[in-house]
């Protein structure tokens, strides 16, 4: 498949009054054309600054990119100007937000806030891009678009506002679609409509999709690959049966069974992952999730764990797939799940050295 | 199944009464709450699970209907005394853990604010004391007792307002989605600490919520909501199993579960409140199916589900 998006080491780093915030700290991967990948991870991971950089919407000063390369069809972009950004955005990269409530215009009409794109990047006439963005709105199951194109968005409801959002972002044909959290705000009837009709028109247009969510249950709905990200780092990366069937990394272990299961026994305890994310200003030394880790070992706290190669599009960041780590069991609700893939290595390869 | 601790009956609560924008946010809806049980509450935004939740607690007055906590009736007239006794025992943890903690005072004055009203603490060293303790309780240590709510994490500001609900040992609490704000992996620390808490403390939970499997998880019995009636109310399995209103059939069917491979096999269904289609005059009510299974259903539909389901 041919390679649509390559981010390499990157770094973005801000500055504030309590220090330099390492948010991301050297994130690379690939999206292939046509692809979903989903990125998880809690709240300040770097999910959405790794996206936001993808755009260049981080804010700058006090953002910076301080290292790597973003990749676009073989074109780096980290070193592009506001100007030259403006073309792509829209065009070859479009983002759908978290809440539909704030990221629209509430001054502008729906129509038009489609349009400003069409006219802008496409040259489109005014009566021809309206006639599109009656088109777009049909697209995404917005019943009497005709009508609905000429009301404000306090005129939808939210279900419709993300759907309205969703043909904003889909009005130029990008390339890549950027997706932070776009169920998040959304009741589960509706956040499933959102996920049938973005995989629908993911198959009609053959857009890439980058998708944030902490929810696992909405990854293992839409994703191709799965990247879990831990306090700015990609921990662990996999096709989603990898990530579902056979995780190896602890935190991914962790997250897994912190979700009840349908048959999980009401009497026991979560496994819950104790404590909270690290600081960023000051990363701890070796590895950022060792605090949190019941299956620390020493080296953990001395070392950062470099990248391990389970199979062709599995990797993982953990001591324990050295092969001088000792053999330890997931937890039980993670056992459950385990089930041999045919596509693994042997043995773990190690791939990159940690820092 | 032990006492009852709470009696809702044809409880209603509409907005703008009399004028053409009237909201029929709860629309008579009944049931009972039984001592030491989590009952679940579920159902979409605006579907009156919340408004519920607050009519209950008496954060607003009842358009009509009754709630009786131990046999009294929380809404009827009462003076200042009597509604302090019923605040003691009613206690209610809020969403969002940024805006329901006052941002210019500590968290014990925020914790022994309801200390300080009920005069439970006899001196100073007393009501720190307390402070102290209840902190402990539920993972916090004493130093956080003189610190701001901004200092404070997501979870950890979860946990100060239970703390706050406990201060006046409380025999129920409200819970209106107090996890929906928190991230994965600090929603099940504090799923387990009110677990705990309900263990040690013999506590009655009504847990309000949207995230349909931490409800199954931790409710007994779970009621589910739809435009401000409850269409079903079951234990929590037997809800999970047999879903018998359409609409519980088709929320179901839209949780996504983090399993790839039933996700692949996914087939939702819609709900469209026009199949039933009710006769105007048709007697609509709660109805027990199988024991302890109640659904909201005309006649006709009560002798076909007690057909279909009878076995």
């Amino acid at each position: 498949m041919e390679k649509l998006l390559e981010i390499k080491n990157l770094e973005v780093s801000f500055q504030t009054y309590g220090g330099t915030v390492k948010a991301v700290r050297g994130v690379s991967f690939d999206l292939h054309k046509g692809e979903t990948l989903a990125i998880v991870g809690e709240s300040g991971s770097g999910k959405s600054v790794t996206s936001q950089s993808i755009m260049k919407l981080i804010p700058m000063p006090p953002g910076h990119i301080s290292g790597g390369q973003i990749l676009l069809n073989g074109d780096d972009i980290v070193p592009k100007t506001e100007k030259q950004m403006e073309k792509i955005r829209g065009k070859e990269i479009s983002m759908i937000f978290q809440d539909p409530m704030t990221s629209l215009n509430p001054t502008m009409k729906i129509g038009n806030q489609i349009t400003e794109g069409l006219i802008k990047h496409q040259n489109m006439s005014k009566q021809d891009a309206k006639n599109r963005a009656i088109e777009l709105l049909r697209l995404v199951g917005i019943p009497m678009p005709e009508k609905r194109v000429n009301q404000y968005p306090h005129e939808f409801s939210g279900g419709m506002r993300q759907r309205a959002m969703i043909a904003i972002a889909l009005a130029a044909n990008p390339k890549l679609l950027i997706a932070d959290e776009p169920t998040t705000a959304l009741d589960v009837t509706i956040q499933a409509q959102i996920l049938e009709l973005m995989k629908d028109l993911q198959s009609k247009m053959d857009t890439s999709i980058i998708f944030i969510t902490h929810d696992l249950g909405v990854v293992a709905n839409v994703a191709d690959r799965v990247a879990v990200m831990y306090a700015g780092q990609i921990v662990e990366m996999g096709t989603v049966d990898e990530i579902f069937y056979d995780p190896r990394h602890p935190y991914t272990w962790g997250l897994l069974a912190s979700m009840p299961s349908v048959d999980s026994d009401h009497s026991a305890d979560l496994a819950a992952i104790p404590g909270t994310p690290p600081d960023l200003t000051n990363p701890p030394k070796g590895d950022a999730f060792a605090a949190r880790n019941s299956y620390a070992l020493a080296i953990d706290f001395e070392e950062e764990p470099p990248m391990f190669q389970i199979s062709e599009t599995h990797f993982a960041k953990t001591w324990l797939l050295h092969p001088d780590a000792p053999k330890v069991e997931p937890p039980e609700a993670v056992k459950k799940r385990i089930r041999q893939l045919s596509s693994t290595f042997e043995k773990p390869v190690l791939v990159k050295e940690g820092k | 199944m032990s006492e009852k601790l709470l009696e809702i009956k044809n409880l209603k609560q509409h907005f703008n009464v009399g004028r053409p924008n009237m909201i029929k946010a709860v629309d008579g809806i009944t049931f009972d709450i039984y001592k030491g049980e989590t009952l679940g509450l579920v159902g979409e935004s605006g579907c009156g699970k919340s408004t519920t939740g607050r009519t209950i607690i008496r954060l607003y007055d009842a358009t009509d209907g009754q709630v009786l906590f131990e046999g009294e009736d929380v809404h009827g007239k009462k003076s200042a005394k009597e509604l302090k006794k019923f605040n003691r025992k009613m206690q209610m943890i809020f969403q969002d853990p940024y805006a329901s903690l006052n941002p210019r005072m500590t968290v014990a004055d925020i914790i022994a604010e309801g200390i300080d009203i009920h005069g439970l603490a006899k001196s100073k060293k007393e009501r720190m004391e307390r402070v102290y303790e209840l902190l402990e309780t539920v993972g916090l240590n004493k130093e956080h007792a003189n610190r701001y709510p901004h200092e404070f994490s997501g979870g950890q500001r979860q946990r100060i307002g239970i703390a706050r609900a406990l201060a006046v040992d409380p025999d129920f609490i409200i819970a209106d989605e107090p996890i929906s704000a928190l991230d994965v992996s600090i929603q099940a620390q504090v799923v387990n600490l009110m677990k705990k808490l309900q263990r040690e403390k013999g506590l009655t939970y009504l847990f309000i919520a949207h995230d349909l499997s931490m409800v199954k998880y931790i409710s007994d019995r779970i009621g589910v909501m739809y435009f401000g009636k409850l269409v079903e109310l079951a234990p929590a399995e037997d809800l999970y199993n047999n879903p018998m209103h359409l609409y519980t059939q088709s929320l179901l069917s839209a949780i996504p579960l983090p399993d790839p491979e039933t996700e692949r096999s996914r087939r939702r269904k819609s709900y469209d409140p026009a199949v039933h289609n009710y006769a105007e005059n048709e007697n609509l009510e709660m109805r027990e199916i199988t024991p302890g299974h109640f659904v909201y259903c005309s006649d006709k539909e009560y002798e076909q589900l007690k057909v279909q389901y009878s076995n």
